[in-house]
């Protein structure tokens, strides 16, 4: 177990298990109160670990959730899920490649955070092992913080006081940022993100992300000064 | 509140429509040939995504405004991310800002 753990860790280099590890932590705490609220608002408990397994996707399990407990009917909390979730289809066809070995295991755990991880790298073996050293972390964290919430019920139910609801997009910007610095992408990227932003207010909780892909009309008007892959300068990050 | 048999049912249909969504692309990927074009604009339409997804959880909670302090402390992520900032600064400096922040009542 300890030799695996450290031939994992001299594979993905010293900083990259590190930084897996971390967001995992976060995940867990989130996890926490994932666990906690959901219990909190009357599901029984085992609830959230059934939504840790069966759907691994926070944002929608978090959505879900609130709708129940606010007394909507479950036909609502499935179909704004399913939109929430429904970006999940371009990450499947831009990871394919990444998860063709596996694609059950794959497709089950392609998760934001473990996507964001994937992308940032670009050579093709170090992604596949980024993707499911991430992943794997992530379903043990995440389901654990659910139990732990569920069971320590509403004694936490604020992880915001540590800022814990800046970690999640926080993260998303340190993986996201090396590809960003292909002009091309960044234009079509903030201003879907603007577009996206925009709209919160005015659509479903979590569905506003999708508009993000209008911005993709731009690309045949802007030009092309490299070849749009997430992953150039991987190695920034450290 | 929903009885057991409802939920049950209700988390089996997110979780199997959740797992088509992410397996329609690995699934079709064996079948079909895609051009490498539509593989970059693939890539592109993740990473647009993904940069929406951070944006809208910067600043709303849901579909109501997150707060100052949440969006400071994303402010300061990609301030570092820009200046190629190790990833653990960025994580750790963006929740602390936004914890103290909150402390201090913003």
């Amino acid at each position: 177990m300890r030799a695996a753990w450290r031939d994992l860790s001299e594979r993905l280099g010293p900083g990259t298990l590190r930084d897996i590890l971390l967001v995992n932590l976060a995940v867990g705490i989130v996890g926490v109160s994932y666990g906690a609220i959901t219990v909190g608002d009357g599901l029984p408990l085992w609830a959230p670990n059934l939504m840790s397994i069966v759907v691994l996707g926070g944002a929608s399990q978090f959505l879900f959730t609130g709708i129940i407990g606010a007394g909507g009917s479950a036909v609502a909390a499935v179909l704004a899920g399913l939109l929430v979730n429904a970006r999940h289809l371009p990450f499947g066809f831009a990871l394919a490649g990444t998860v063709k070995e596996r694609p059950l295991l794959g497709s089950y755990l392609m998760i934001d955070e473990v996507v964001a991880f994937a992308l940032a790298e670009k050579d093709p073996e170090r992604r596949r092992l980024v993707f499911f050293t991430c992943g794997a972390c992530l379903w043990i964290f995440w389901n654990i913080g659910s139990l732990l919430g569920g069971l320590l019920g509403n004694a936490v139910t604020d992880t915001d006081v540590f800022g814990l609801d800046a970690a999640f997009p926080a993260v998303l910007v340190a993986l996201v940022t090396p590809a960003l610095r292909d002009s091309r992408t960044r234009t079509v990227a903030l201003v879907g993100a603007a577009v996206a932003v925009a709209a919160t207010p005015f659509l479903p909780a979590g569905t506003a992300v999708l508009l993000a892909l209008a911005a993709l009309v731009l690309l045949p008007v802007l030009r092309r000064d490299d070849f749009p892959t997430p992953g150039e300068e991987a190695g920034d990050r450290s | 509140m929903i009885s057991a048999p409802v939920l049950i049912v209700s988390a089996v249909l997110l979780g199997v429509g959740t797992f088509a969504f992410r397996a329609a692309g690995p699934m079709l990927h064996t079948r079909v040939v895609v051009s490498t074009s539509m593989q970059a604009l693939m890539s592109m339409s993740a990473t647009v995504l993904l940069v929406a997804l951070a944006a809208t959880s910067a600043v709303f909670d849901g579909s109501s405004p997150a707060g100052w302090a949440r969006a400071a402390g994303v402010a300061v992520a990609v301030l570092l991310a820009w200046r190629r900032s190790p990833f653990v600064v960025i994580v750790v400096a963006a929740a602390g800002t936004t914890a103290v922040l909150r402390l201090l009542g913003l």
